[in-house]
């Protein structure tokens, strides 16, 4: 046998060094589901969704950190590997108010316990994130309904108190992605494992709330979080994720050129997520970023050409602005030059925009009197 | 930036000056903070204020307000004196070492205590860490560039780069960290007064004539035109007639206000085009609605030069058009047809007449963005300048002596004062000031003091304050913060309200024309 190969499910695939089993399946088209792995953080094996059956070892392996060795004959989806699955879902299910209605949800008791989490989160609808979880995916995927076991009640109430993030603890499911996303990638860390045992928690410094700890709001750990224990504030129960349209663009606001995915309903940005796997983010935003899009649909955008007139604006159409505008410059071109007369284009608009005032300014102003705030 | 943004993690020193990085670019912020703890790399910052970044750093100078040319220096002076440059890179790549030597030989570590403030021991440590290392990268923003030697400041951190080979290397590099979404591509589009797109010189005959067939026109002046911060004297004077001005508010981002505003008054006809009633619109007289990035297709270049798509997410409010489009119409309305149907064309026609932009076009930058210079549709892109050789062939060291800022403290106006901006907020905060959460986090401006300071001036955090310099006074919020230095206060600019700008100055570096945002003399007292 080849010294650098490993065989998962009977395909023989070359490993690469340091790689762990997840990543060579991964890497080679092989779905191994996880749940506490962060791309780009440091693996912890909290979960146990990834475990696979790896021969001659003794018990079922984490695949999101144990490396990859020559020789592995590895099994990813065998009866003992769904069924360990099984059970951890099953657990996490029964951790919180997790009613996504998976299955039996025509028997009685999911009824009492639906409309107890209904009454907790002050609504009739499902979850906030139904659709849009990754944990309802596996219990879909494995078919897990979450009645197994005794559910256990939320022990810390709801955080609302920050303009940005709900920290939902009853759908918490203790992974950590958000304690990697903090401390691992964005490096603020404002957030870790507080607690022991049954009391476990996650928290900032001193158990405060986020509004009054070292919190920059970057929104990372929401963008991380697999199920509804961090969801944005404003769009809370205002989507789901079929509704939605996204569009891939670039930030406006710093030279970082992050790349967004804007989620649009009814013509409205409705929020804003980093887009994953693109440079130069990788998914990663900051407050500005991922929570400062108010301006859009703000009413005080401007709506029409104004004219001003004995010193108060009045509104106009384009043609009549235009060709004020057209004839005043003209004027003023033919009568005192175009050196008399200067164009500020913008860091905020794009290339095109750019490039069309200095070809305005040269071509028809006749002068080189263009500049921009690049110093301001 | 000569590197990329990815490479940051590449370093094994980072030294950061004049960036309060994790406020103005938080996500470049995590590139440097994994660097130090998941890499071990090296991080010196050199900044007045306790910025964050200090709890990450190996070493954390803290200069007087404008003295970076002396630490500069001083750092290179030990790096010389100890052998510790890169003989090769020195001999192979670069010319004027002997010139450089000679202008730094002076600066001591001693002496560059006197003017910095900076202990000596400090200045040796940290030359022989960035010296030391295989790969260090510089990271630079606004604290370094807005002062009147804002060219020689930048000069001595190439200097610095080019004397330790980390040029055109993997995790070295000059990083300056654009703070506008598009300010690299306004000036890569010739957003300039001196030339066309893709930094072709406006007073080069062939550069001219090539233009005037491109756009079929004739008469192109060969005259480097007016900065913004010349136009704004001129038309004080009454010399200047007109103005178009586009997405900025310089009624509240110029230097010296109170002096920009009677200026601006001044003009004959001012249109403004935005997305907002600015300060700056307001005094217009005709204000023109534009689109924001959610409403229009195009492009932004990025701080490390990745041209990137912006696209069409929403409709716009109202009968609101795009840029371009508005200055299209102008321009047919004035007997000149652009002929553009779309934004994409545009940039075609971009692509045609600049050369690092040559070979890119929207197809290839539809999943990821290209890095120029990129001059043709096979070329994969340059994520990093200069790694064979420097456009002028040689990389030039320039000796630069110390020159003090414009404006130093007296008697009448004991503190420094400079500006910059906080987490919560951008520039101007036209955009920012309209999401109630950033308002929340961040409701209005402050002035930030050390405690010593505070209780010189017999003054308590939470007061109002009233602060003045020589051109104008503001009334804001006092913040005893350990941010500050003794001696020296802080006031972001993004407040028009309170604007830092009515007290800032408007002095210019002689040749970036940059006013000198970052030193001023206030004096601050109780609010009435």
């Amino acid at each position: 046998m080849d010294e650098k190969t490993i065989l998962i499910n009977g395909n023989r695939l070359t490993i690469q060094p340091e790689e762990t089993i997840l990543e060579t399946a991964r890497r080679n088209g092989i779905d191994i589901p996880t749940l506490c792995h962060l791309k780009g953080a440091i693996p912890t094996g909290a979960c146990r969704i990834c475990v696979v059956e790896v021969e001659k070892a003794r018990a079922l392996m984490p695949a999101c950190t144990t490396p990859a060795q020559p020789g592995m004959v590895v099994h990813t989806e065998s009866p003992e590997v769904v069924n360990s699955r099984r059970i951890s879902i099953e657990l996490l299910l029964s951790s919180g108010n997790h009613n996504c209605s998976v299955r039996k949800s025509d028997t009685g008791s999911f009824t009492s316990f639906q409309l107890e989490v209904q009454k907790y989160d002050n609504t009739d609808d499902l979850c906030p994130v139904w659709g849009d979880c990754e944990l309802q995916d596996l219990a879909y995927r494995y078919q897990v309904s979450g009645e197994a076991f005794e559910s256990t009640k939320t022990k810390y109430p709801m955080e609302t108190v920050n303009p940005f993030i709900v920290r939902d603890f009853s759908r918490c499911i203790l992974c950590g992605r958000c304690v990697q996303a903090c401390n691992d990638i964005q490096v603020n860390n404002a957030i870790s494992f507080g607690y022991r045992g049954s009391e476990a928690k996650i928290v900032a410094s001193g158990d405060r709330a986020l509004k009054d700890s070292d919190c920059v709001f970057c929104g990372e750990c929401v963008q991380a979080c697999p199920v509804g224990a961090l969801v944005e504030k404003e769009c809370r129960y205002a989507w789901r994720p079929w509704e939605a349209r996204k569009v891939k663009t670039t930030c406006s606001y710093c030279g970082v050129g992050c790349q967004l995915t804007l989620h649009i309903m009814d013509n409205q940005v409705i929020k804003v997520a980093g887009t994953e796997d693109v440079a130069p983010n990788n998914g990663s935003l900051c407050v500005k970023g991922r929570f400062g899009y108010s301006f859009i649909h703000s009413p005080e955008r401007l709506t029409t050409p104004l004219i001003k007139e004995n010193g108060k604006f009045r509104e106009a159409g384009w043609e009549e602005a235009l060709n004020l505008v057209a004839k005043r410059f003209a004027e003023i071109r033919d009568t005192h030059g175009g050196d008399s007369m200067g164009v500020l284009t913008s860091a905020r608009v794009t290339n095109e925009d750019n490039y069309l005032a200095q070809k305005f300014a040269r071509g028809v102003l006749k002068t080189n009197n263009i500049d921009h705030c690049a110093r301001l | 930036m000569t590197n990329t943004i990815a490479d940051i993690e590449e370093a094994d020193v980072i030294l950061i000056t004049g960036s309060n990085t994790t406020e103005n670019h938080p996500v470049i912020s995590s590139f440097v903070k994994r660097a130090v703890t998941r890499r071990g790399a090296k991080l010196i910052v050199v900044d007045p204020r306790r910025i964050k970044l200090a709890e990450f750093s190996e070493k954390w100078l803290r200069p007087n307000l404008g003295t970076d040319v002396a630490w500069l220096n001083g750092l290179m002076h030990v790096i010389i004196k100890e052998e510790l440059y890169d003989k090769a890179f020195v001999e192979k790549r670069t010319e004027g070492f002997d010139a450089l030597k000679a202008a730094v030989e002076k600066f001591t570590p001693e002496h560059v205590t006197e003017i910095t403030g900076i202990p000596a021991r400090d200045i040796v440590e940290a030359a022989r860490i960035y010296a030391g290392a295989k790969a260090a990268s510089i990271l630079y923003c606004m604290g370094i560039t807005q002062h009147t030697t804002g060219t020689d400041n930048v000069k001595s951190l190439a200097n610095l780069a080019m004397l330790c080979g980390n040029i055109g290397i993997p995790g070295g590099g000059v990083n300056p960290l654009r703070g506008q979404n598009n300010v690299q591509g306004a000036c890569d589009m010739g957003g300039l007064p001196n030339v066309f797109s893709g930094y072709q010189p406006v007073n080069d005959p062939g550069n001219i004539s090539k233009m005037e067939k491109a756009w079929g026109v004739t008469g192109l002046s060969d005259k480097p035109g007016l900065t913004v911060t010349e136009m704004v004297p001129m038309a004080h004077k009454g010399e200047f007639k007109a103005m178009y001005i586009i997405g900025e508010n310089p009624l509240v981002s110029d230097a010296d206000l109170n002096h920009a505003e009677a200026s601006f008054s001044q003009l004959d006809f001012l249109v403004v085009q935005d997305i907002f009633m600015t300060e700056t619109a307001k005094t217009a007289d005709v204000v023109l609605p534009s689109c924001c990035f959610a409403e229009k297709d195009g492009t932004f270049s990025n701080t490390e030069r990745r041209v990137q798509r912006v696209r069409k997410a929403v409709e716009p409010p109202g009968d609101v058009w795009e840029d371009w489009r508005i200055t299209a119409e102008i321009a047919s309305r004035m007997g000149y047809d652009m002929g553009f149907e779309n934004a994409e064309a545009v940039f075609a026609e971009i692509a045609m007449v600049t050369p690092s932009y040559g070979g890119i076009t929207w197809e290839r930058i539809d999943r990821e963005g290209l890095h120029w210079p990129c001059p043709s549709t096979d070329h994969p892109g340059t994520p990093i300048l200069h790694t064979e050789t420097f456009p002028i062939g040689r990389g030039k060291f320039f000796p630069i002596a110390f020159i003090p800022p414009a404006e130093i403290t007296d008697d009448e106006y004991p503190l420094y004062m400079t500006t910059g901006r906080v987490l919560y907020h951008y520039h101007t905060g036209t955009m920012t000031r309209k999401t109630e959460g950033l308002n929340e986090r961040s409701p209005e401006s402050f002035v930030e003091i050390s405690k010593a300071d505070a209780a010189k001036y017999d003054l308590k955090d939470g007061d109002r304050v009233k602060v003045a310099s020589r051109r104008g006074e503001i009334e804001v919020v006092l913040s005893v913060s350990d941010k500050a230095v003794d001696g020296t206060v802080f006031i972001p600019f993004h407040f028009a309200e309170a604007a830092a700008n009515r007290l800032t100055n408007s002095a210019l570096d002689p040749v970036s024309k940059i006013p000198e945002f970052k030193v001023c003399a206030v004096k601050i007292s109780k609010a009435a």
